[in-house]
């Protein structure tokens, strides 16, 4: 008996390059759009806040995650529970400040990127994956947390690894987010 | 599946995005992709055929890809087979449900559940906003097409969500 067509290896790649490929195409038109660099990875950054805010749902819907007490647990969730579920991928997490505010994501492997092997001529300054700061500052706004996110190193500009940054500023909405009793 | 979930969401936020970004066309009149006049009204063409041609070198990239198999289709009844089947399960985890044909070279496709148009309301509330959201499809079919050797024009109707007909007129050379 064969396998059903969805489940064929060959068509999970489809599935798994669709996402990459519709995302390099992306880039390549905000760059038809936009002369800047800094412009371009505004409005990637812009357009995955709008894609966190909706995919925090998404997330939390699938996979069960309990209330999270500091900054480094969730953290930790983002890297070995969101990024595994979207990407497949588990970066590493180090924390970087001792009030444990300030982390960073090691990306060994990248499959955004499984198709560029540079930037584009006159692109040095290009945050290629800058959709995925947005994504993330955007899913933690809706969990009521403000956050900075940032690429610290990118492979792809010539840095060693490739580091997201993620600095929790301070709880949205303090008051109104104290627990009921 | 999540990675299915991933390019949904790209896509609702590239129509939403891009559908605003490029409905102002500028000072002046410039002409569109068709050779159209671009000017006020033509906004909305205008963020059409770029998510279309978006749609389309995805769809050239996805045709490269495609298992050996696929490329040795003798006729083109079964290259729409094999977008109907084979591709719309690998893209959208379905099939599609049903493929029409005149026999000379026109084609409709019909979806009665396109996933991208779930998320909407069914029925005829959202109507207007509905090609917006074809746009990428009917470029990744053209794309696909193209890359099996095919030239087409591939364009998208819906009469109610989420049903929606993709037309795919084969362009003789």
């Amino acid at each position: 008996m064969s396998r059903p067509a969805h489940r064929r290896p060959e068509y999970h790649k489809i599935n798994k390059d669709l996402f990459v490929l519709t995302y390099g195409a992306l880039v390549a038109q905000l760059c038809k759009d936009y002369e800047k660099d800094e412009d371009v990875n505004k409005y990637l950054d812009k357009m995955g806040y709008g894609i966190g805010t909706r995919l925090v749902e998404d997330f939390l819907a699938r996979s069960c995650v309990r209330r999270c007490h500091s900054y480094s647990e969730i953290t930790d969730i983002i890297a070995q529970v969101a990024f595994k579920m979207y990407l497949g991928i588990t970066p590493s997490v180090t924390c970087n400040n001792s009030s444990r505010t300030e982390f960073s994501l090691i990306l060994d492997k990248n499959p955004l990127v499984e198709f560029v092997e540079e930037l584009p001529a006159g692109r040095s300054s290009l945050s290629y994956c800058n959709l995925l700061c947005g994504i993330i500052r955007g899913a933690l706004e809706m969990v009521h947390l403000a956050a900075d996110v940032t690429f610290l190193q990118d492979r792809l500009k010539g840095d060693r690894v490739t580091e997201i940054g993620i600095t929790f500023l301070r709880k949205l909405d303090e008051k109104k987010y104290r627990r009921k009793k | 599946m999540a990675d299915a979930a991933l390019f949904e969401f790209l896509h609702t936020e590239m129509v939403a995005e891009l559908g605003a970004h490029h409905s102002d066309p500028g000072p002046g009149v410039s002409a569109g992709v068709w050779g159209e006049k671009v000017g006020s009204g033509g906004g909305q063409k205008m963020s059409l055929s770029v998510l279309e041609g978006m749609g389309f070198r995805v769809g050239q990239a996805l045709g490269e890809r495609l298992p050996q198999e696929t490329l040795a289709f003798r006729e083109e009844l079964d290259i729409l087979k094999f977008l109907c089947r084979d591709l719309w399960v690998a893209v959208f985890q379905k099939q599609m449900d049903s493929l029409r044909t005149n026999h000379q070279g026109t084609y409709v496709l019909q979806d009665n559940s396109f996933p991208l148009l779930i998320r909407m309301a069914s029925g005829l509330q959202y109507l207007e906003e509905a090609p917006k959201f074809l746009a990428f499809t009917c470029g990744l079919l053209r794309g696909t097409l193209c890359i099996l050797g095919i030239k087409s024009l591939v364009t998208a109707s819906v009469a109610s969500l989420p049903t929606c007909k993709f037309q795919v007129v084969i362009q003789k050379t």
